[in-house]
């Protein structure tokens, strides 16, 4: 029994170890090669069934292909954005540093995939609606998803306090959780332009089952990608805070 | 699908919507981790730096 015991307290230990910045540090850097090679891996799958296996669409002929792109950064803007609060919560609530590194390194991210998001679509409007923005419901509080983005971004930046930065930051992006189901459920509750949800949990997918591949292998690789970047710049950002700390010092790559 | 290159790169008419998102989205998944890498480099950099100075600190007060 109390080897069962000193093996459960040894596990329970390694995941404490695993939040201070010194020992994430070089873990992240051994998992960010094996994230790239599965972005890169995801993401030829994906352009391949986009452009070279998806069917042209009956009514928007080879127009449609940007829904390969558009669909999977607006899902990341959203999902980034809600593993974000959900970083910057705990960082809030257990007063972890690396939790607030984490929402830290993961706002850039979510504030391009956002922004390729309104890209995209745009570049899509134009030709099946005629324009590149509307003010309708969807594409709105996707405007305000990104504003959310780098408001947080500006507001860690305006505060040179780091750890009050987290705190002031945390509070923003955990009010604006609000937003994401706003803009999820948008096309039900609003009569709007935009088109509903591409995919529903409840019906069979209304499109080719390739189209439906073609954008689940897009959403993991950038999937793949977010991890890998977010891993890069809680690397750098861990660099920057700890910089006086004695085992930054030590590091291989600043010692040589 | 596709009977050749020109008709590949045409898209059927939308090749300046298609491109233009594909292209601008390539473009900044391709920047952001640069700038990422480069922001890690420059950190190394001061830091090596820090630790020289430090060290001829140490070296000057013997």
């Amino acid at each position: 029994m109390s080897q069962k015991n000193t093996l459960s307290n040894k596990r329970f230990m390694n995941w404490f170890r695993l939040s201070s910045p010194m020992t994430f540090y070089p873990v992240a850097g051994k998992l960010i090669p094996f994230f790239w090679v599965l972005a890169f891996l995801f993401g030829v799958a994906g352009l391949w069934v986009s452009f070279f296996v998806a069917p042209i669409d009956a009514v928007q002929g080879q127009g449609y292909r940007i829904i390969f792109i558009h669909v999977p950064t607006s899902w990341m803007s959203m999902f980034i954005y809600l593993v974000m609060a959900g970083w910057a919560g705990l960082g809030l609530v257990f007063n972890t540093r690396l939790s607030s590194m984490m929402a830290q390194a993961l706002a850039p991210i979510g504030a391009w995939m956002a922004f390729m998001s309104l890209w995209t679509g745009a570049f899509w409007g134009k030709p099946m609606w005629g324009a590149w923005w509307v003010w309708d419901a969807r594409l709105t509080s996707e405007l305000i998803l990104l504003f959310l983005y780098l408001g947080f971004i500006a507001l860690q930046a305006s505060i040179d306090n780091p750890r009050r930065a987290d705190k002031a930051g945390a509070v923003l992006v955990l009010v604006g959780v609000v937003n994401v189901p706003i803009i999820y459920f948008s096309v039900k509750w609003w009569n709007t332009l935009h088109q509903g949800a591409s995919i529903s949990m409840t019906k069979a997918p209304a499109m080719a089952q390739t189209m439906l591949w073609g954008m689940l292998l897009m959403a993991l690789a950038l999937w793949m990608y977010s991890i890998a970047v977010a891993l890069m710049r809680v690397q750098a950002i861990i660099l920057e805070r700890e910089s006086h700390a004695d085992w930054v010092r030590q590091l291989g790559e600043v010692k040589s | 699908m596709w009977m050749s290159p020109d008709e590949f790169f045409a898209m059927g008419g939308y090749a300046l919507y298609v491109w233009s998102s594909f292209g601008v989205c390539a473009l900044i998944l391709l920047i952001e981790p640069l700038a990422v890498r480069a922001r890690c480099k420059s950190i190394v950099k001061r830091l090596k730096k820090e630790i020289l100075a430090d060290q001829l600190d140490k070296e000057g007060s013997k």
